[in-house]
């Protein structure tokens, strides 16, 4: 029954995001195209919520781990990032990339092996290319799926409709680690556990961000707006596999300079 | 005749010569932009001090004129002589403050040019790092930089990590307007208190 509800919303995510879409069309967009804000309001009123809860309790939260000594962050951040390759090993096949899911199959045995359950990145020591994240969210987006409306999530923050149901796709049985623990009949995992490493996550990504965030709210007009606009630039980007340089992809279409410059 | 003529090709011939001279390569502009502004940074002087001659720097090598029109978007096309030069002032203002503010946070930073990419005879991509300290990891920091007069090259965009701030400023001027009937007046208020604040 469970599974059940969880299919309903994902279809029901997915269908309403080619109708939100309009414009949002099932292909990429070949313009920078600024996601729709269509529930603004309500997202404004979660990013304050959000941000108070970030004011009380994530981001001092961060700055203790940070006082943290640098190898056990390091440990928990490979640790972190070996979990998430279960994630990212599906999601490279999804999207046709057989060979980084093969690196990335063997980086996540070397590592949870040899590496002691990934604490130590000896993958990286050995010469394997840089580690990049892949979620069901960008697959998606690879093929196609447009981002639909923006949202921010209570406790979770920016995210759009395609990133939401992508997102979905990790408790429907997309993420190994969560049907390991959640579902799994084992002494050694369990829901806690899970939960407790997704909040550590936001926790790591929170503290290697404090200074950064904070001096965007100081020197923004409308940081809610700044967020939208770093958020939805930085999915566009994963979905395009950018790390950098290709600038003419960033400002691929982008008539207003063209118009500045005619000025 | 003949030696007027010969003179006279050798003063153009010259005078070509003495553009190119000139001419700023796009690569060295950035370095050495970003070499006054680390000497600023590393100086024992106040905030406020090192954000005054920040400001200096980015008058020089910002087109913040045109960042400003860029970042009003379509927007720019509805506006009359009046609005536009109010806008204008109230843009540089708010943009050397926002920008002289955000870098006076850093304390001797380390940014090295690694290459350059010519994408046309107006714009060049130059690539550089924020190289990394025990607090943070490398930052990387692409220049776009308006080329279409050589001899004074200006930047016109940071790309950090693959995130455009021209773009987010678009942005965010975007959704101050949407948020307000589309009045520039909206924009106007915001920009005014975020200098005074």
């Amino acid at each position: 029954m469970i599974r059940f509800i969880k299919f309903t919303i994902i279809y029901f995510f997915l269908i309403s995001n080619v109708f939100a879409g309009s414009s949002s069309e099932l292909n990429l967009p070949k313009k920078n195209v600024t996601t729709r804000d269509c529930f603004e309001t309500l997202n404004r009123a979660t990013f304050k919520f959000n941000q108070g809860l970030d004011k009380v309790i994530l981001k001092p939260v961060a700055e203790g781990y940070r006082s943290l000594p640098t190898p056990i962050k390091k440990g928990t951040g490979n640790v972190l990032n070996n979990l998430s390759s279960l994630i990212t090993i599906p999601n490279n096949v999804l999207q046709g990339d057989l060979k980084t899911a093969s690196i990335n199959t063997g980086r996540l045995v070397i590592n949870s092996t040899i590496g002691i359950l990934g604490i130590f990145d000896v993958a990286t020591g050995m010469g394997f290319p840089k580690y990049i994240k892949e979620d069901y969210g960008q697959t998606l987006g690879k093929w196609g799926v447009g981002p639909g409306c923006y949202i921010v999530l209570p406790v979770l923050g920016p995210s759009t409709v395609r990133d939401t149901a992508g997102m979905f796709v990790n408790v429907m049985g997309g993420d190994p680690y969560y049907n390991i623990s959640v579902n799994g009949n084992n002494e050694y995992l369990d829901g806690k556990l899970f939960a407790a490493t997704k909040i550590l996550s936001g926790v790591e990504f929170r503290a290697a961000n404090i200074e950064s965030l904070d001096n965007l709210e100081k020197n923004s007009v409308d940081f809610y707006a700044s967020v939208k606009s770093l958020y939805t630039q930085d999915r566009e980007n994963k979905i395009k596999n950018i790390q950098r340089g290709n600038i003419e992809v960033i400002y691929s279409d982008d008539q207003d300079w063209v118009e500045v410059d005619n000025n | 005749m003949k030696s007027s003529i010969g003179f006279f090709l050798f003063f153009l011939i010259t005078l070509s010569g003495v553009n190119k001279v000139f001419a700023i390569s796009p690569d060295i502009f950035i370095q050495s932009t970003v070499n006054r502004a680390s000497e600023v940074l590393s100086k024992n002087i106040s905030k406020e001090e090192k954000m005054n001659q920040l400001k200096i720097i980015a008058k020089e090598t910002v087109d913040i004129k045109g960042v400003g029109y860029y970042s009003l978007g379509s927007k720019r096309k509805n506006l009359d002589k009046n609005q536009l030069d109010i806008y204008t002032v109230l843009f540089e203002n708010y943009f050397l403050k926002s920008f002289s503010s955000r870098l006076a946070e850093y304390t001797n930073p380390e940014i090295d040019v690694k290459n350059k990419e010519i994408l046309n005879k107006n714009y060049t991509i130059v690539r550089s790092v924020l190289v990394a300290t025990d607090e943070r990891p490398e930052v990387k920091i692409d220049w776009r930089v308006y080329t279409k007069d050589q001899k004074n090259p200006l930047i016109r965009d940071l790309i950090i990590e693959g995130l455009s701030l021209a773009r987010t400023q678009k942005e965010e001027f975007r959704s101050i307007l949407n948020s307000n009937d589309d009045d520039i007046n909206a924009l106007f208020k915001s920009l005014k208190e975020f200098y005074i604040k």
